[in-house]
């Protein structure tokens, strides 16, 4: 994701608020990423979740006024496109409306990790091959929806925790608990099934992080 | 304080982020210069963290950027 630009932010919202309208196309698409991908893991439909970071985006648009500053553009509009999934899954009437915070954070899971003695590297060059990818996405919208969040915005669209906090209206000691359970469920998952895309000998190409 | 692997891997998460101290690093390097399973395990996890990160992993659906930004233009092109 882009990294967010605050000055160009502010100085782009007083221009588009004193008629330049068309530098709002500007000012959102930094953010078009995260929207859309909070948007299907909280709706997990691809078209639901397309109409909804369209509906987003042009209410950040109407309400940029009430943008106050006191956090980030981005925080903001995150929190925007929250309510906006929230509200469509309450209209739809698939769930309760505390469920996003009641979910699992109580239950005590299991959160042993898969159990090796060594480890290849799997370098990135192997998302190459689309089975690895659909493998990935596959366990990150396997797990519970209130860790898939967080990984989603703290891993993938590589958000800091405070920022991760505010947007999903949480605290930011829950943001790092449900990080580390989603990453062990998700070592577990995957290191197994990862085996067969690692370097055929440690090192050889001096693939290290 | 000799820690276990346990306890390693209550810290895995925090320590890929760098969020643990000082002292609780050390600790864990120390376990780790004599642990394989917790160096697999550290190493397994960051990779998976790494991998997950990648652009490639999770995009856009095609033209969605085209048609947000002309659903935009005929909002921004109404009425104020």
């Amino acid at each position: 994701m882009t990294a967010p630009n605050p000055k160009f932010e502010v100085d782009c919202i007083r221009r588009i608020l004193a008629g330049e309208r068309q530098l709002f196309h500007a000012l959102i698409s930094p953010c078009e990423r995260a929207i859309y991908f909070l948007l299907l893991s909280l709706l997990r439909n691809e078209a639901e979740a397309e109409d909804a970071a369209q509906e987003t985006a042009i209410k950040v648009y109407l309400n940029l006024k009430n943008f106050r500053g006191d956090s980030q553009f981005r925080t903001w509009v995150l929190s925007i496109a929250r309510n906006e999934g929230l509200g469509r899954l309450r209209k739809a009437g698939t769930r309760r409306e505390d469920s996003l915070d009641a979910d699992t954070d109580e239950q005590t899971g299991d959160y042993t990790p898969a159990i090796l003695t060594s480890w290849r590297e799997v370098p990135s060059e192997a998302l190459e091959r689309q089975e690895l990818g659909t493998m990935l996405r596959k366990a990150i919208e396997g797990l519970p929806e209130i860790y898939r969040n967080v990984v989603l915005l703290r891993d993938i669209e590589e958000m800091d925790v405070r920022e991760t906090a505010a947007a999903l209206g949480i605290t930011e000691g829950t943001v790092k608990v449900r990080l580390h359970r989603a990453r062990a469920v998700l070592q577990r998952e995957l290191a197994p099934k990862l085996e067969s895309f690692a370097l055929p000998k440690k090192g050889l190409f001096g693939w290290f992080k | 304080m000799r820690i276990d692997c346990k306890h390693v891997w209550g810290h895995i998460s925090a320590y890929i982020d760098g969020e643990v101290d000082a002292a609780l690093r050390a600790e864990i390097d120390k376990h780790l210069e004599t642990c394989e399973i917790c160096s697999a395990v550290l190493d397994s996890t960051r990779n998976v963290v790494v991998l997950v990160a990648d652009g490639r992993v999770f995009e856009l659906p095609a033209g969605f950027s085209q048609r947000l930004h002309a659903r935009l233009e005929r909002e921004l092109a109404g009425p104020s």
